[in-house]
């Protein structure tokens, strides 16, 4: 299993994992679903103005200075993954470019995907508004 | 997805057990910003009171807040005394948001009145955390003080009027509060507020009230049930030697003291967490040469506590891996050793050991800065022989 994210939101102490992620820090709480914020990786994202990143031996912490969420990124991979979005015109293509470059084996891809798409739902990552056109 | 071959995912250790090893910064950490205090409650951590004349000035509370912000700490717990006494609170409060370092602050609401609470309204990354011991008057004020109760009320009305949003209502679980439970919800309901309980220690003029306050071994039971009903509710992790009851409450439920968290005292002193103002248990200080960074990652005791820990005493329970032995400071100051089940052990492991403790032996907290010195707080002139582990016998009333 990967063991990618897990959530601590900061006020209540609670530790969420991502969804292809093994407890291994506590119960799974309730999480927001990624399917209804509509996590597209075909879009671009990249890491909210709210959002710090602290680096870790195991990966980083992040957090949200907005909802006082705290997110364990547990491996280095993911941490250069997401700050390589803002660099991609989609999510797709920063996948594509890590996989490209060995930064993970390419059967992770899913697991990478649900890891973002977990971060989006945290709000650690956000769409950029759509482009008026 | 099963582990690819190349995966390596089996060679990383589980993020507990890297939290247990420590890091190079802790993730939040406890600041008492001053002894000073309106209030004396009997239960008092910090054994406040009295303002002490070494503590650190606002420059130095400064250059603490730099270096937190160099370490990317996120945010910061502040507490007291009462913090709110300091005369450059807001100060401080806006200079460290100003860097990035949020405050979640404890008070007992007597100094925020209309305008405090429209100001703490307008600044950003700020939680605050009203104290409240009892859902009535009578419970409260046995603990708090006669009238902390109407001016914890008159607080929370204040932020509400101001719409401040979810302030945090924050409860100190004893035996006399813990059948006020639902009456804490529906008070914290009733402002939209957040409901936060937290497990009384033996640490400060906790000990001395102790033996009366902590709650039984079937309140616990309650509470457990309670807390896994309602996920919701916020305990910073206090409760996590009940986690041994069976499903893990919410959390990470480790000890994370001198690993994940740590406390800076008033007069600038690092110690492993909030509960263990003793120098046992102090790490340095953030006057020493290196500040606070260098305490944090060369101190010897926090070296040392991110050590394995031996489970003792525990090594043979089928709980350790749940509860993991339980609250560091609740052993020192009831005079167990370490490595021994937890004094509230929800299996009774402790009970031989407690019995056992002379009296005598336990810790002293001195007499900290308490307004009335505790000239009877040394078990050597204790005049009241107890069986229990207590130093001296006080009676919490109610009247």
């Amino acid at each position: 299993m990967r063991r990618l994210l897990s959530t601590l939101e900061v006020e209540t102490s609670r530790v969420v994992d991502g969804p292809d992620d093994d407890l291994d820090a506590g119960p799974v709480g309730d999480h927001p679903g990624t399917a209804d914020i509509g996590f597209d990786p075909a879009r671009p994202y990249a890491l909210h103005p709210q959002v710090a990143l602290r680096p870790e031996p195991f990966g980083a912490l992040a957090y949200h200075y907005g909802n006082r969420r705290l997110v364990f990124l547990k491996r280095n991979a993911l941490v250069a993954l997401v700050r390589s979005l803002g660099d991609h015109p989609t999510v797709d293509a920063a996948l594509d470019a890590a996989i490209a470059t060995g930064a993970f084996d390419a059967r992770q891809r899913s697991s990478y995907l649900k890891a973002l798409a977990s971060l989006a739902a945290s709000e650690v990552l956000c769409a950029p508004a759509r482009e008026e056109t | 997805m099963p582990p690819s071959p190349g995966s390596t995912t089996a060679a990383a250790p589980r993020l507990v057990e890297q939290l247990k090893s420590g890091l190079d910064a802790p993730i939040c950490l406890t600041w008492e910003l001053t002894y000073a205090c309106n209030l004396e409650c009997v239960h008092c951590l910090s054994s406040s009171g009295r303002r002490d004349p070494r503590e650190l000035t606002t420059a130095e509370c400064k250059a603490v807040i730099d270096e937190l912000h160099d370490l990317q700490v996120f945010y910061v717990n502040i507490g007291g005394g009462e913090p709110m006494v300091r005369r450059d609170f807001f100060e401080l409060l806006d200079y460290s948001v100003s860097r990035g370092v949020g405050v979640k602050f404890s008070t007992n609401g007597y100094f925020i009145d209309a305008e405090k609470a429209r100001r703490l309204t307008a600044t950003d990354y700020i939680d605050v955390q009203i104290s409240l011991d009892g859902a009535d008057a009578a419970t409260n004020d046995a603990v708090r003080g006669v009238g902390s109760y109407d001016a914890a009320r008159r607080a929370m009305d204040h932020l509400a009027a101001a719409g401040f949003g979810p302030f945090k209502i924050s409860v100190v679980v004893t035996r006399q509060n813990i059948p006020q439970l639902p009456a804490f919800e529906a008070i914290a309901d009733s402002y939209g507020a957040q409901l936060r309980l937290t497990r009384l220690r033996p640490s400060g003029r906790g000990a001395d009230v102790w033996n009366d306050l902590h709650p039984t071994n079937a309140q616990q039971r309650d509470l457990y049930r309670f807390l896994i009903e309602r996920p919701g509710i916020l305990t910073g992790d206090s409760f996590f030697h009940l986690s041994a009851l069976g499903e893990s409450l919410p959390g990470l439920n480790l000890c994370g003291a001198g690993r994940v968290v740590c406390l800076i005292d008033p007069i600038g002193d690092v110690y492993a967490c909030p509960f263990v103002l003793h120098d046992e248990f102090r790490a340095g200080s953030v006057r020493d040469r290196g500040g606070f960074t260098s305490v944090w990652r060369e101190s010897e005791l926090f070296v040392g506590l991110r050590e394995p820990q031996s489970p003792g005493a525990c090594a043979s329970c089928g709980s350790y891996d749940a509860c993991g032995g339980g609250c560091m400071a609740a052993k020192f100051f009831t005079g167990l050793p370490l490595d021994a089940p937890d004094p509230e052990c929800v299996w009774g492991n402790a009970d031989d050991a407690l019995a056992a403790v002379d009296p005598a032996s336990l810790p002293s907290s001195g007499p900290g800065h308490s307004k009335i010195p505790k000239a009877d707080a040394r078990p050597a002139v204790s005049t009241n022989v107890t069986l229990k582990p207590t130093r001296h016998r006080v009676v919490v009333s109610s009247s």
